[in-house]
Order: C-alpha cells, then structure tokens, then sequence
C-alpha cells in the first residue's frame, strides 16, 4: 500500500502557500512555448485554468462536451461567491472564512488547502472586477454583500440570481482572448474517455468528436481534469443533463485515487418533484433564505386539508405554524447550512407534515420579508400610513429586484406566484464535495494528471457551505494550479512534443473503440434512461439523506446488478461513426454504474455521520444535541482514498490522516 | 393529452432532411417541452429507432444550450422562457406541433434539430473580453466606485445567454442583439472603455464575416428573447461603432 503524501508545506498555516510559491520552480517564458497542457472541462474550475495557464504562455488544448465553453453546468450556479473582503466590516477574515469553511465541512477538510482557499478569495473578486464581472452594486458605486447559511458575517458577493453565469463568462471572455491568439485550442462537443499514461506520467487523452464520432488522440505534458461532480448518478439532481463522472472515472481506472464519494450535498431548497417523467430537479439559490422563512403546519389536520386542496397556507394563522429551523437551531434559524436544513426537512416530511400530494415539500414564505421591505421603502418614500396593499406592493418591487429571475424560474415550472403564496421545496442532489483525491499541488495519484473544481475532492470536507463553489473553482483555476503546475512541467522543459503514434495511445484507443463498439452492437432490449433510472432510485432510497448498513449492503448488491444487465441487454440505436446522443448518454451511464458502488462502499465504511453522510446509526442520544449527527473523530478523521482493483467492490481504500492545528475539533452547533 | 409532433429529421449536415410526423399519449401539461420530447425517444429507442437529436442542458433556462423553432416561434408560444422552461400547459389535447431548427446561414444543421452556433464564440474571440491577466495583482474591486444605474444595465445585458433566439427569429438572420448586448456590458462598465473602439469594430467586422444579416429594426429579437435583451442595446452598439468609425484617437 503506497503511503498518501498530501504535501503540504511546513511551517505556520498563514505563511505555507507564501513560502510554498517562494521556493517552487519555474519555467522560463521561451520554454513554456514547448509545453502543451491539456483541460478538460470549461466551467469555473477548467475555463479559469485554461486561460491563465495560455496566459502564461502554455499551449493549451480545453475540451467540453457542450457546444460552447460557455454552457458548462457552473452557468447555473445562482446565489453567490464568497470572499473575505470585508468589505461590510462586520468581523470577516481571512481566518474566519478559513474557520467557517472547515467547521461547514464538519471538519473534513484539508486545513492548508481550506486556508490557501480563504487567502486567495479577496483576488478572485479583483480579478473578476476587472475582467467586467457586472456584479450588485449599492448606490454609492462600492460592491454589495449577503449572507449565506452556516456564517455570521456577509461575505457574499453577487450578480442577481446569475452570479455563475457571469463568473463563467468572465473566464470564458478570458478563454476567448486566448483562443483568439491561438494560445489555446479548443474543442467543443468532445468527451474524454480515456487518459494516457506513459513512463507512468499523464501524457494525453483519448476523445471522441461527438459530431463525426471520431476517436483522437491528444498529447500533452500534463492533463487537467475539472470535469465537475457527479451528482447525476442520482439520475435526478439540479445538475446538468450532460454533467457526467467519466472524465473522472477514467482517471481514477487509470491510477487516481477516488476520495470521499460519499460525500454528497443534497441541498435543502429545490423544486419538488411532480412526476416519474421528470428529468432534472431545479435548484432555488439559497440566497433565498436571506429572506424566506421555512415552515410546515403544526398540526396535521391543516396538512390533510391542504393535500387535498380545501386550505391554502396563506390561510394558515402565525401560531399554527411550525418554522422548525428556527425553533431547532435559534442562533442561525433558516440559515443554517445546508446539510442541516436539509435533513430538518425530511425529518418534518417524514413525521408526515409534508405540504404537497407526495408529502415530500416544506414551505418558503417570503410574506415577512415582503412586508418588512415594503414598510422600509414607505419609509423612504416618505409615504405616511402607507395601505396594506401598498406596503406589499413596494415590498414585491424589493423583492423582485433581488431574486425576480429565481421567482420568476419557480412561476414558470410550478404555475404558482411565489410574490402570493409560499414556494414549496424539498432537498434534491446538488453538489458532490468528494472527487479525484489530490495532494496539495492539486495533483491526483497519477504524475502530470491534476484534478481542480468540483473534480476534486479537498476543500469542502463533508458540506460544503454555499457560495464557495464558486470560490474554489476559480481560485483552482485562476489562482493555484498555475503555480503548482509549473512546478512540475519544470522537468518536461527538454521533453518535447509527446508523439502520439505509441503503443500506450494505440492502446487506450483501442480500449474506448472496444467499449464503443460493444455498446452499439450490444443490440438488447431497454433504453439507457431504463438502467439510469434503477440506479437513481437505488441511490436515492439507500444511499441519500440517511443511510444504514443494512440498506447500504443491499445498494451495493442491487448497484451490480443493475449494471451486470445493463451489459446483457442495453439498446444503443445508431452507429458510433456520426453523433449519437444515446451512444453518449450509455457511455456516462456505465460509468455511474460503477461509481455508485463504490459510493455506497464508501458510505458503508465510513460508520459516522459527518456532513451530507448521514449514518442513522450514529446520533446524538441526549443532550441538547439529542438528534443530531454525532461524529466519530477519533476513528474516522481521515479522508477515504480508493484505488482502483477493477471490479469496485475490490477497491482499496487508503487514508490520510488529518491533522487540524489551527482549529479545535468541535461538535458543529448551529443552535 | 395526445399530440402529433412534426419534427424536423436530417441525418447530418449533408443530408437533405425532411419533416418527419410522430404521436405521443398522456402528455402530462406539467411536462416540459424537452420532457415531452424525452417521451417520444423514448418510444423510438424502444422500438430501435433513432431518437431525435436536440440540443439541451442544464434545463433551467441559464446555459443556453436548447433552442428548436416551434409552431414558428424560437423557443415556442410561451414569452419569457427558453424551450427548456417552456411547459406542456402552454398546449391543448390534439395539438399539432411543429418543431424545427433556429435557421440561419450562419447556423448550419448538424443533425435533426441540432444546429451549430460556433459563430457565436467567433464573434467574442474576436473582441468580447477585457485584456486583462490573471495575475491576482489587479487594484482592488472596490478602486473604481460605478454608478449602481450603469452596473444594473449592464447586469441587464450580460444576462444574455447566447442560445441564437434573437438570430433565428430574425428576418434579416440578425446578430445585432447578442453582439449589442455583450458590447453594451462592456461599453458601461470603466473598465471595459480602454478598449471600447477596438472591440466594436472587431466584433461587428467578425459579425458580417460570418455571414449575419444586418438590423432592420423590426424588434421580434427583443420579443422571443427569452432573457428579455433590450433593443436599446442595439442603438448603444450603433452609437459606439459609429463614433469608433469616425473618431481618431
């Protein structure tokens, strides 16, 4: 077993990533000319990587499956990004965004990377600045801030509801100047389906045109992955329909080590779902929770009566209504983090106080906060004894000019006012913090192959709190990566091209047209949605907001399955020589088959509850904190590393340890 | 409720294509558009034909990847709404609907009613970017105060998501709305007045190259934009362009 080697810096935790960047090598401006970087992916995470690393004077070559770089899934990123600016001088830092981030992630992380993370943030807001990131601005011209769930202070930096579109298209101007020089070439509609390994190290890629269905190869001296998360595994999730693990899965069946799978957030404020032909769940920024209470009624008669339509919740009086997040944790109430309000919700749900037919909804009223704007704006209008109708009015306007583009999302798809009566929600599949596990230069197990953005595994721990997605994809791409990675192309400066036409290329190549020749002659009987459906309600029963041994083992059992019948009798129509969009979605398919197993394996290792990992059979038992997750730090404070051994049942799990000497280990209270 | 769909079928860009008829059954009117068409690929996989091919992702409205003409609309009879937001309710039992492309020169079909918009990233390589590094040395975000109403237009016109609908629904096949919009975001922020003149010229030039028509003030672009882009930020386009023709620095 190989030991794990984190390589974080020595020294005080303030000075590591200055010392770090001191004492690395570089590469001169004439031999960057004749080094070729290869990106997969163009969200936050890869698009920032790819310009900066053109910037510097790197051959870049970026992938993405969309038509554009600019369509990557962190386009719909909505609330915010974070950033120890303090601006709002309400007490921020560098250390307390360090502090809130590891203790968000119940205390999972890796210290130096969350700290590097925290420093780095107050750049990314200048740099966007000054790329014409058109972010919210009060009247005096200087940025604006919110708040955000599991903080105190207002660090949260936004552009309406859009604040990941105009991050992602502010990397993406960065990456068109680039491409514009010819210093980065760029493919769109490809998928990666292999990485080459040559001499041990990353040295390409095998990708499929997904226009022609040609196989290419692709040569480079180092390969990024920051193909995103892979919370589609669920089959329903807020993510893209294309957001897919195979980009990462083929990197870790090639030598990168899979941290942490089970670590996955299902973000407690997310349309419900109506029907079995759902497609995707749509996410309602938790910005929302700024200003929007979540209750359910306190007594069951109201729920029976709503279900079946003869009572509105607008009908529902203050004292029978149960807000539960403010009355379980009163020192955060409903900004507590996301895990937390998430399982708070199904525990409501589950009591049997859900608000719709399926019993799976909560509400999110907004009519205080209307009224409580509505009243400020009389106020500075100067309108005395302003009616009710104008109060709410007024308030509507506040209102609208902060999340107008969210309610009007909500309106479009539930056919409901959100202005009128209250959103219902309920938690859906978000975020995954695990990913290919990295040491501190962002480089996965295999040499020359790096892993940043939701990709990798490192700096939200177990829950990752909002607005810092957003945060540490940029500040990998933009502001980390570009360092560490030069320090290793130091070696390749009298490499030269990498040839292509090798044994090791032939032989990748010749293992993707293989697994593509056998899906489009596989010739069975179900659609590919069939198989990905199972697995979704498999994973969502089991291995979703609470999990237990016994149905963790019979996920695992049912995970094999599955995907042995997905090879028996998958139908794949078309060919593979021209675009076929089944032939895609089977190819990601296969790959979920195999990541949730070891998800589950993951899970069922890991006896605590930490985080999104909710072990049933690990809570508080008395005390205040009666109910809650109770950790398991003396057995468990190591991050789960799997190699990979062909089947994933026979993976191998490798740990590191971590060490926390700046922050105390602590139960998370949010009360 | 049951529909006859009449979709547009085209193997891939060489092939002729031709309007090809399907029905589906029970289509929920809490369906969306795409969940719709999910259903009827369904069906065909079923029966081991090839499912329609069309461009979607994140189907919430924000990428906008998905696009379709449908009853002769870009993004269909709903306003407001890409055709990923856009729900079965809008439609009545025994509906015939039709589905096709966006349509433009500068849009070629790649398969059914797959289109390519690569133009689009052509035209901001061409210049919709502000030159600056990424070196993390920049002034403070704070440096440079900009009047709230200036940053709220241009919020407004960086909201435009590059799905095409503005070009597809044009007579002329137009791009001046979404190359208006991303030289409006620029043109009202500080930062972005450094390179104001060479921008517009370099966009608008690589805008004619790829074969766009020009702006006959007609405004359907404005109606079925499903991020409600305004035409004003044509007329700020105009204005600069005109200025960069004639102006010496």
């Amino acid at each position: 077993m190989s030991t794990l080697d984190s390589k974080i810096p020595k020294g005080p935790l303030k000075d590591k990533w200055t010392t770090y960047k001191d004492k690395i090598n570089l590469v001169n401006p004439a031999n960057k000319r004749h080094i070729d970087v290869i990106v997969v992916g163009t969200g936050l995470a890869g698009g920032s990587a790819a310009a900066t690393l053109a910037e510097l004077g790197y051959n870049v070559k970026a992938f993405c499956y969309q038509d554009s770089p600019r369509r990557a899934h962190s386009i719909a990123a909505q609330g915010g990004i974070n950033a120890a600016k303090n601006y709002q001088g309400d007490g921020d830092s560098t250390y307390r965004l360090f502090y809130d981030t590891v203790k968000g992630g119940d205390y999972r992380s890796r210290e130096a990377n969350v700290y590097r993370l925290a420093e780095v943030s107050a750049n990314i807001i200048d740099q966007c600045v000054a790329q014409g990131v058109p972010f919210a601005r009060e009247y005096g011209g200087l940025l604006d801030n919110r708040s955000f769930g599991g903080v105190l202070v207002s660090r949260t930096f936004y552009a309406k509801g859009q604040t990941g579109q105009q991050l992602l298209l502010g990397a993406y101007s960065a990456m068109n100047r680039q491409i514009g020089r010819g210093k980065i070439e760029m493919f769109n509609r490809h998928e990666m389906l292999d990485v080459v390994k040559v001499d041990g190290k990353a040295r390409g890629i095998i990708a499929r045109n997904l226009v022609t269905g040609e196989i290419e190869r692709h040569s480079a001296h180092a390969v990024v992955i920051a193909s995103g998360g892979y919370g589609n595994v669920y089959f329903l999730s807020t993510n893209a329909m294309g957001s897919n693990v195979t980009a990462a899965w083929k990197a870790h069946k090639r030598g990168a080590h899979f941290a942490n799978p089970c670590y996955t957030q299902i973000h407690p404020t997310c349309i419900p779902r109506s029907g079995d032909y759902q497609s995707k769940l749509t996410l309602m920024s938790e910005s929302l929770r700024n200003d929007g209470r979540i209750w359910v009624p306190k007594n069951m008669d109201d729920v029976i009566a709503i279900r079946e339509g003869r009572l509105k919740p607008t009908e529902i009086s203050e004292e029978n209504r149960d807000y539960y997040l403010e009355r379980r944790y009163p020192a955060f109430g409903n900004l507590v983090p996301r895990d937390v309000a998430s399982r708070a919700a199904k525990e409501r749900c589950d009591a049997g106080y859900g608000v719709n037919k399926t019993g799976e909804a909560v509400y999110l009223d907004f009519k205080s906060a209307i009224e409580r704007y509505g009243r400020e704006q009389a106020k500075i209008q100067g309108i005395e004894n302003p009616t009710k109708e104008k109060v709410l009015e007024l308030g509507e306007g506040v209102v609208e000019a902060k999340y107008g583009n969210l309610f009007q999302m909500y309106e479009k798809i539930v056919d409901e006012n959100p202005y009128k009566t209250p959103m219902m929600i309920y938690p859906a599949t978000h975020y995954t913090m695990g990913g290919i596990w990295v040491d501190y230069n962002l480089m996965t197990t295999i040499p020359g192959c790096y892993a940043i953005g939701e990709a990798n595994f490192s700096d939200h721990g177990a829950n990752r709190l909002g607005a810092s997605a957003l945060m540490q994809g940029l500040a990998d791409g933009y502001f980390v990566l570009p360092y560490t990675i030069g320090d290793y192309l130091s070696n390749d400066i009298r490499t030269g091209k990498i040839p292509t036409d090798t044994p090791e290329f032939e032989e990748a190549e010749k293992n993707v047209t293989d697994r593509i020749n056998q899906l489009v002659n596989n010739n069975g009987t179900k659609s590919v949605d069939y198989f990905h459906k199972r697995l979704g309600k498999v994973m969502w029963d089991k291995v979703g907001m609470s999990r237990n041994t016994k149905g963790l083992e019979e996920a695992i059992e049912e995970i094999q399955s599955i995907r042995a019948e997905f090879w028996k009798d998958v139908l794949v129509p078309g060919s593979a020589d021209g675009m076929n969009t089944e032939l895609e979605k089977a190819g990601r398919v296969a790959d979920f088959l195999e990541l949730g197993e070891l998800f589950a394996k993951d899970a069922l290792e890991r006896n605590e509850s930490c985080g999104g990992h909710f072990r049933e059979e690990s809570v508080e038992l008395d005390g205040e904190q009666k109910g809650e997750a109770k950790r398991d730090d003396d057995n468990y404070a190591f991050v789960s590393a799997w190699e990979y051994k062909g089947e994933p049942k026979d993976a191998v799990l490798h740990k590191e340890q971590l060490e926390f000497n700046d922050i105390e280990l602590k139960q998370r209270s949010y009360k | 409720m049951n529909l006859t769909l009449k979709i547009w079928r085209q193997k891939d860009s060489k092939d002729k294509g031709q309007m090809v008829t399907y029905n589906v059954t029970d289509i929920s009117e809490h369906m969306s558009f795409l969940e719709m068409l999910d259903v009827l690929n369904e069906q065909l996989v079923n029966t081991g034909e090839e499912p329609v091919a069309f461009d979607h992702d994140c189907r919430e409205g924000i990428c906008g990847m998905c696009s379709l003409y449908i009853n002769g609309e870009a993004h269909g009879p709903d306003r407001g709404v890409t055709t990923c937001q856009l729900h079965m309710r809008m439609f009545n039992d025994g509906d015939t609907i039709f589905i096709e492309p966006f349509r433009a020169k500068a849009f070629p079909v790649i398969k059914d009613l797959v289109v390519d918009r690569t133009a689009f990233d052509r035209i901001q390589q061409a210049g919709g970017y502000i030159s600056v590094n990424t070196s993390g040395n920049t002034q403070d975000a704070n440096a440079i105060p900009i009047r709230k109403a200036n940053a709220d237009l241009a919020m407004d016109a960086a909201e435009c998501i590059g799905c095409g609908a503005c070009v597809a629904t044009c007579k002329n096949s137009s791009a001046m709305l979404f190359v208006g919009a991303k030289v409006s975001q620029y043109a009202l922020l500080p930062q972005g007045r450094v390179e104001a003149k060479d921008r517009v010229l370099n966009m608008v030039n690589q805008m004619d190259k790829e074969g766009f028509g020009n702006c006959t003030n007609t405004g359907a672009c404005e109606v079925e934009c499903p991020k409600g882009i305004s035409l004003t930020n044509i007329a700020r386009m105009n204005r600069e362009y005109l200025s960069a023709s004639v102006k010496e620095d």
